[in-house]
């Protein structure tokens, strides 16, 4: 095989002339940049790239992508990029969702695509509010969440979005930020080499209706402290001065924060995104606490499993192997194929 | 012994038995038996949703109509010649549909005490005067076959399961009817098991010896071949052919077909059929819900495929949304709904067409699609083919309202030439379309279709963006503006208003009726059939029958304000005659049926008589 022609594209390339309607200051615009900004890295001509979306602020990414694109309707996005992935393989096919979007009206699609591993690269912004509707409460809200439809607080539990991926045997998830680009643009330059689904979740401020709810997570004061960074094959140590790792105490379940000056090193977790059970990466995404503490991100999993349309394609291409007849005479005999009688 | 050997023009046989005693097979072979012989064939399974219901209950009954003639007939039979009835509750489930003077073969086996209670009956039917109207032939059917098989190496419960293969072989002594399909089809059915083959190809020999030795049944009988138009057939049921007709569209198109499904009772079989066909390049998906099934379709006629969704009245409900979608973005996509009583789990098995209100207007918004219905099991290919026609053509969703009757119900069908079928070759967009030269816009139509260019991802230059949101003409960019959002939605709905579909055809023989039965989908059959039964007595009635009910063929209005009276028999309550009432102004008479069954010839007969009374 010959190597790729460099296509020499630039961020510029992947700006559609439509205006960029998002509230000022809202983090989906730092999120955009950074996509656009790192498409060209894949070297995949535009016609090639493909964004769909559902309903909701984050949903309207497709229109400012110059790629082919499709909003849809609410929830449904991994199903009808299913359907698009499935019967054409050759393209690359981006989901952008919501936390409302992915794991409230559609939370059925998206777990169904991550079982079956289909080769779609999944972007949820959780913003833990509903944007678009003016801010109700979301799947992600904290418990007790006052907001317009909540006046005296949520009274339902919020999912943890990577710990239902994991569930439902995502082969790849991770998590980053939307201030951080240059994390941002490594996770998907990962999620984007991964062969079946790559779940991101990206933490993404609503400055309108949830302004600050990963504050502890960026503000310099804190976020060294707070955040772990997560890097394959690296001990799990983390805070302004490495103060803080992750062991796996003996007995235990999970994973637990202790100070690394009191833990000797062969009892650090070194982090390994490949462990086979998915146990580990679930017990990295129960560590933060309900005030962001200890909040993983980067690559908590990525395995290699088949994948649906591959899998599909492949149970096709069986099929058509060894055939020498055309469509036509192939139609014709399925048609007289049974019991058959003639009359003269 | 001699046996007399009759002539008949016609026989209606329903097999009836417990759901676990292999009716609908029983029937099955008996047709093929039968088509194999010529004679032209319709045919009508009753079998109840519960897989197993408890054994020798009403709930369990299953049964299987087989109607055959020396000439084309319309429909499965009103009423059985012969009702074979493999258990008491068989016969009581089945009894109030013989007309008097029917035979009657019964299993005596199963009519202890214990099975006749399950049923309600105090003492045997077989012993009392109750079936003195008509001609009843008890056979110890589980019995004998345990018996022909003594020297069969097979157990107990194989042979007793025998017994249907006993009864068929009975029956197709009965009517001298040519069982080599039926050996060859054991062999394929048992081929993992040679004692099975050997066991039931006796118990089938042995019921057909019972016939010729049995001094019960003194009389045989033949139905000759019918005159039909030369060619090949086959028996199909609606199911299977417009599955057929899927995978034609998909030969005929040169596209890869993309059926998106979830398992539902009557449409599963055309998921099962589609799934077999990956050598011509059908993909199939069990998706997780209805709404998945109907997305991934579309998303599939996004990318280049024909997508297609099968579902029954239930999931239509759930895809509503989607197939709004897809009318925003006027890709092509069929839906299909093979209809079953409702509402909601209503009467799964159970035929109704109560679904034409959800066809034509179950969207939110002005969304207007268009819509099929097949009238006959073979027709089903046909309807296939059309709606992938249209949708293709014309960049629509398009429903096809197939519904249990056609689709469990079997006819010959003569076996199209694939050259003959419609070229269905779509051209993707493959260049900018702005006068400009470089610029692409997706709702440019065509002047002559009003279609958009169906602009594939993977091609150059064509990179586009489209959506739910109200698109501005030509480009597609989103737009509120009031002028433009009244432009767009007359728009979307002159593009199905003005799809050109054949004129309705008005069959009137005598020339001079002044009533017309207007029908669609399935209540072809049963209101042909009437007719016929009329003019036969010397009455002028015309029959018009709808296969397209959106947009409706041009010429219905002149068809309708032709005649004195026009009567719209319907398995609801009134949809199309409410939609013609409305249209075209017409004061048509609604005539309607909801039991979950067809119509009978004879009731529409008897309808109409009162209606040409009347005029």
């Amino acid at each position: 095989m010959s190597e790729p022609v460099a296509l020499k594209l630039t961020a510029k390339d992947f700006k559609s002339d439509q205006e960029v309607r998002w509230c000022p200051g809202c983090g989906d615009y730092a999120i955009l940049a950074a996509v656009q900004g790192f498409m060209p890295e894949l070297n995949i001509p535009r016609e090639n790239v493909v964004f769909i979306s559902g309903i909701g602020c984050s949903s309207r990414f497709p229109y400012y992508m110059n790629t082919y694109g499709m909003h849809s309707i609410h929830g449904r996005a991994p199903a009808i990029a299913t359907g698009l992935s499935v019967s054409r393989p050759d393209l690359s096919v981006w989901v952008v969702t919501g936390d409302g979007d992915a794991l409230s009206i559609g939370g059925n699609h998206l777990i169904h695509a991550l079982r079956r591993n289909v080769n779609l690269k999944i972007l949820l912004f959780n913003n833990r509010i509903y944007g678009l509707t003016k801010g109700q409460y979301s799947p992600t809200s904290e418990i007790g969440k006052v907001t317009k439809s909540t006046p005296v607080g949520s009274a339902d539990a919020p999912f943890n979005p990577l710990s239902l991926a994991l569930g439902a045997e995502a082969t790849f998830v991770a998590r980053t930020i939307d201030s951080d680009r240059k994390h941002l643009q490594s996770v998907l330059r990962a999620a984007a080499e991964h062969q079946g689904s790559a779940f991101v979740e990206i933490y993404q401020n609503c400055n309108i209706f949830n302004d600050g709810a990963f504050d502890p997570l960026k503000e310099p004061a804190t976020r060294d402290d707070f955040l772990i960074r997560l890097e394959h094959g690296q001990p799990i140590t983390f805070g302004k001065d490495d103060q803080f790792c992750v062991v796996h105490p003996p007995g235990g379940f999970g994973l637990e924060v202790r100070e690394t000056a009191a833990t000797p090193a062969g009892e650090i977790v070194v982090h390994d995104a490949g462990v086979a059970d998915p146990a580990y990466a679930f017990a990295l995404s129960r560590l933060p606490g309900l005030d962001l503490r200890n909040t993983p991100i980067g690559v908590f999993r990525s395995v290699t499993r088949s994948s649906y349309d591959r899998a599909v394609q492949e149970q096709v291409a069986a099929a058509k192997a060894g055939v020498d007849q055309t469509p036509e005479q192939q139609l014709a005999g399925l048609l007289s194929a049974g019991d058959t009688w003639t009359i003269l | 012994m001699t046996k007399q050997i009759r002539q008949l023009d016609r026989v209606v046989i329903r097999f009836a038995g417990d759901s676990g005693d292999g009716m609908q097979l029983t029937g099955d072979r008996f047709t093929s038996e039968t088509a194999q012989l010529g004679n032209d064939i319709s045919t009508l399974p009753n079998f109840p949703a519960e897989i197993r219901a408890p054994a020798g209950t009403l709930p369990g009954v299953s049964s299987f109509q087989v109607h055959f003639a020396d000439y084309d007939i319309l429909t499965p039979g009103d009423a059985p010649n012969v009702l074979v009835a493999m258990n008491p509750a068989a016969l009581k489930a089945n009894l109030t549909d013989l007309p008097r003077g029917a035979d009657i073969i019964v299993n005596t086996d199963e009519f202890t005490r214990r099975n006749l209670a399950k049923v309600g009956y105090a003492t045997s039917p077989l012993d009392d005067d109750s079936l003195a109207g008509y001609v009843v032939h008890p056979v110890a059917l589980t019995s004998m076959t345990i018996g022909a098989l003594a020297e069969h190496e097979v157990s107990k419960k194989d042979a007793e399961r025998a017994k249907n293969m006993f009864a068929l072989g009975l029956l197709s002594w009965m009517y001298s009817r040519p069982y080599e399909s039926t050996l060859r089809f054991l062999e394929r059915k048992f081929a993992a098991r040679p004692e099975l083959v050997a066991a039931n190809v006796a118990a089938f020999r042995a019921g057909w010896n019972f016939g010729e030795t049995t001094e019960d049944f003194s009389v045989r009988y033949e139905v000759k071949p019918a005159k039909m138009l030369p060619g090949t057939y086959r028996n199909i049921t609606g199911n299977a052919a417009l599955s057929l007709g899927l995978v034609a569209a998909g030969v005929r198109s040169g596209l890869p077909v993309f059926l998106g499904a979830y398992p539902i009772t009557p449409a599963s079989d055309i998921l099962h059929e589609l799934s077999k066909h990956k050598k011509l390049g059908v993909v199939t998906m069990q998706a997780e819900d209805e709404i998945a099934a109907v997305g991934a379709a579309l998303g599939a006629s996004y990318g280049g495929s024909l997508g297609v969704t099968t579902t029954s009245g239930p999931g239509v409900a759930l895809k509503s949304e989607t197939i709004s979608l897809a009318v925003a973005l006027e890709l092509p996509l069929v839906i299909v709904d093979v209809q079953r009583a409702g509402p909601s789990t209503g009467m799964p098995t159970k035929t109704e067409q109560a679904d034409l209100n959800m066809a034509l207007y179950g969207r939110h918004g002005e969304a207007p699609v268009a819509v099929i219905a097949p009238k006959s099991p073979a027709d089903c290919f046909h309807a296939a083919l059309e709606a992938a026609r249209i949708a293709l053509t014309y960049r629509t969703p398009v429903l096809l309202l197939s519904d249990n009757y056609v689709a469990n119900g079997s006819e010959p069908w003569l076996l199209p030439d694939v050259e003959s079928l419609p070229d269905l070759r779509v051209e993707f967009a493959s260049r900018p379309n702005g006068e400009d030269g470089t610029t692409f816009l997706p709702y440019l139509r065509d002047p002559e279709t009003l279609a958009r260019p169906w602009a594939i991802p993977g091609t150059p230059g064509l990179e586009h963006r489209i959506g739910g949101l109200e698109k501005a003409d030509k480009t597609g960019d989103i737009s509120y503006d009031p002028a433009n959002h009244d432009f767009m939605v007359r728009t979307r709905a002159a593009r199905i208003e003005t799809i050109p579909v054949p004129d309705v055809e008005v069959e009137d023989p005598d020339g001079d009726a002044r009533v017309l039965v207007l029908g669609w989908g399935s209540t072809y059959g049963p209101i042909g059939a009437a007719c016929r039964g009329l003019r036969q007595r010397g009455l002028s009635v015309a029959q018009a029958h709808l296969r397209h009910l959106a947009p409706m063929p041009a010429n219905l209005g002149e068809v309708l304000r032709a005649y004195d009276r026009v009567v719209i028999p319907e398995m609801n309550l009134g949809q199309l005659a409410h939609v013609i009432r409305a249209k075209y102004l017409v004061d048509a008479i609604s005539y309607n049926q909801v039991r979950g069954l067809p119509f009978t010839a004879a009731e529409l007969e008897t309808m109409l008589e009162e209606v040409l009374k009347n005029v």
